[in-house]
């Protein structure tokens, strides 16, 4: 009877031994299951936030580069302008040595003048009559007189009103190149805009 | 100023009449010229022609100074002013001041006088002329004495005794110059003129007065802008020029001593003011028709005639010296020519057919003759046309330097001040003799130099 006892017993530890292991393992993943969850819906709501940021930069940037475009288009329309104002300005009317006739070159960019000074209505400009240093100071002034009220009629009959215009001699006193050559006095024989 | 006082130490006629075919080697020459041209003219002869191209220089000698005390101070004087003597006498381009070296005798030591100068240490030499000077300084207090011989007649021409501040050495020495060139040539010569000019200071350009031979530069307007074309009016007491001080060329009429003045505003461009002789009245190139004419105006700026009346420019007008005509520049033939109108009407007359290109015409005081500028084949260069000969061929008297241009003749006719680029492409004020020789640079400055104006012989003083 002892050894039936013993057996038991022995049955009855096993037993409980195993029900005490199948216990203890399930507590353990129970443990876990309840991380698990916690930490899908910290990533979820970290993608969610993720998604969130991403989809605000995505406008963002959309936004940015409407604007930027916007911007872009604005400065090559300013550039635009400023580049017909500078044209204006910086596009001299040439002529020949001793003559204040207009070439049929300068009768194209006086029409380019009058274009701009029509869209430009608001403008009113300076006509500078010059020369090359060649021939005398007084004579200079008078020729270069002569090209700035050339310029200026052919503003005229093109229709830009002549109180908008005025014209000054500088004679020889202002070239442009100040070199003592041909393409020196080439350019320096002009008639130059000057906005006011 | 201090008084300069002026003896005489000899009397006599103020122009030297008696000549002979001894005076001079050269002086015959001279002569024979004046004779070939004007065989009948009964009219008194000038040792020197000073219009004449062909003329050769006179030699002359210049002492050095006797001193009368002996001092340092009166010794320095005596060196300065017999600098002066001969920078002024060379200055004129008809005489020539012999270097001392070769000189035999030494009258600062044995006698300035008529009896105490050995003529033959003289004519031997070449010289054909003989200028002695004295020096007595005391307190500051110069005397001069200044004689002229015609060293082959051995006869005194001149003589003459100036007093003043040491401070005016100059000024008396240039008084005995004017007194040399009077007896030699008949005229007074430049010595007490004046040159009027542009400069640029800081990169503008400005006015500037100095004396006839650069002496003295003299900055007169600070506009800081463009200022042009002065010119002097008969007395020396105005000035008129062109300035952009206000954005465009106007006229400034300006009294140098008083300041007052007034300014030619008109509409367009107001330039190239010209005085008009005897008379303080202005003619120049006013644009407020719509086109370049010519008008007289009074030195208030008042328009009181139209002068030119024709399409194109009418620039630069230069009165005659008698103030009855005026030569201009016009483009109305096509190109840019001389023409002279009167200015009571009557027909324009075209000076100059030569050339596509004759501007800045500068009438000779004895009314003979215009100088200008004209362009041949890209050369500026200056020339000048007889008006009485019926070639009416014009002589050019500077080439191959460059460009030359705005000839201004001297009061006596004798020198004509220009501005050329000869030296370095910089421009640069030059005096020539009328005939084209002895071309040299008037002054030293820095910047950049044109326009001369050369005034009348006048007494004022600035």
């Amino acid at each position: 009877m002892n050894r039936k006892l013993w057996i038991n017993l022995m049955v009855a530890m096993l037993v409980a031994g195993l029900f005490m292991t199948v216990s203890c393992a399930k507590k353990t993943i129970v443990t876990d299951g309840t991380t698990i969850e916690d930490q899908a819906k910290v990533e979820a709501a970290a993608a969610a936030e993720a998604e969130a940021k991403a989809l605000a930069e995505q406008k963002r940037i959309k936004s940015q580069e409407l604007q930027d475009q916007m911007a872009k288009e604005q400065a090559l329309k300013e550039a635009k302008i400023l580049a017909a104002r500078n044209r204006f300005g910086n596009q001299n009317i040439h002529f020949d040595f001793d003559s204040a006739q207009l070439s049929s070159m300068a009768k194209l960019l006086i029409k380019e003048k009058a274009e701009w000074l029509g869209i430009n209505s608001g403008v009113a400009a300076v006509v500078e009559g010059h020369c090359d240093e060649r021939g005398t100071t007084d004579y200079n002034i008078a020729l270069g007189e002569r090209r700035a009220i050339a310029v200026k009629n052919y503003l005229v009959n093109l229709g830009i009103s002549g109180s908008r215009l005025t014209t000054v001699s500088f004679g020889e006193e202002k070239p442009l190149d100040s070199d003592a050559n041909e393409a020196a006095y080439r350019k320096n024989r002009r008639a130059q805009f000057v906005i006011k | 100023m201090n008084e300069i006082r002026l003896n005489k130490i000899y009397g006599g006629k103020s122009r030297y009449h008696q000549f002979s075919c001894r005076i001079f080697s050269a002086g015959l020459a001279v002569l024979l010229f004046l004779f070939w041209l004007a065989p009948l003219q009964a009219k008194e002869v000038d040792y020197i022609n000073i219009s004449n191209p062909f003329l050769n220089k006179i030699p002359i000698a210049i002492t050095q100074f006797k001193t009368f005390n002996g001092h340092a101070a009166e010794v320095n004087h005596g060196k300065n002013a017999e600098q002066i003597l001969k920078d002024a006498l060379n200055f004129t381009g008809y005489l020539k001041v012999l270097n001392s070296e070769a000189f035999l005798s030494n009258p600062s030591q044995t006698g300035i006088q008529l009896g105490q100068i050995n003529f033959r240490d003289w004519t031997g030499i070449g010289a054909d002329l003989l200028i002695t000077g004295g020096i007595e300084e005391r307190e500051n207090q110069v005397t001069l004495k200044l004689r002229l011989f015609d060293a082959f007649n051995s006869k005194l021409l001149v003589g003459k005794v100036y007093t003043g501040a040491s401070s005016q050495i100059r000024r008396m020495v240039h008084l005995f110059c004017s007194e040399v060139s009077h007896k030699l040539t008949g005229n007074w010569g430049v010595f007490n003129s004046k040159i009027s000019f542009v400069s640029t200071v800081k990169g503008h350009k400005e006015i500037f007065v100095c004396e006839f031979d650069g002496h003295n530069p003299k900055q007169i307007t600070h506009h800081k802008s463009i200022s042009l074309s002065p010119n002097w009016s008969f007395d020396g007491r105005w000035l008129a020029y062109v300035s952009y001080a206000k954005g465009k060329p106007d006229i400034y009429i300006k009294n140098l001593k008083e300041n007052r003045g007034a300014i030619v505003n008109h509409k367009g461009s107001n330039i190239s003011p010209d005085w008009m002789p005897g008379q303080l009245n202005i003619a120049a190139a006013l644009s407020f028709s719509g086109n370049q004419e010519i008008y007289l105006l009074t030195k208030k700026g008042e328009v009181t005639k139209r002068i030119t009346k024709s399409w194109g420019v009418n620039v630069s007008p230069t009165f005659s010296p008698d103030g009855k005509k005026i030569a201009f520049t016009s483009n109305r033939g096509g190109t840019p020519q001389i023409y002279i109108k009167d200015l009571d009407g009557g027909d324009v007359k075209r000076v100059t057919f030569k050339g596509r290109y004759n501007t800045s015409p500068a009438w000779s005081p004895d009314g003979k003759k215009i100088a200008y500028v004209g362009i041949e084949k890209n050369k500026i260069d200056i020339f000048v046309i007889n008006l009485t000969s019926a070639s009416g061929m014009p002589v050019q008297l500077t080439m191959n330097q460059q460009d030359n241009e705005d000839p201004s003749w001297s009061p006596d006719g004798s020198l004509i001040a220009f501005t050329s680029n000869r030296e370095g492409g910089v421009s640069r004020i030059f005096v020539m003799t009328s005939a084209g020789t002895d071309q040299r640079r008037l002054l030293t400055l820095t910047g950049k130099q044109s326009q001369p104006g050369w005034s009348k012989s006048t007494s004022f003083e600035n």
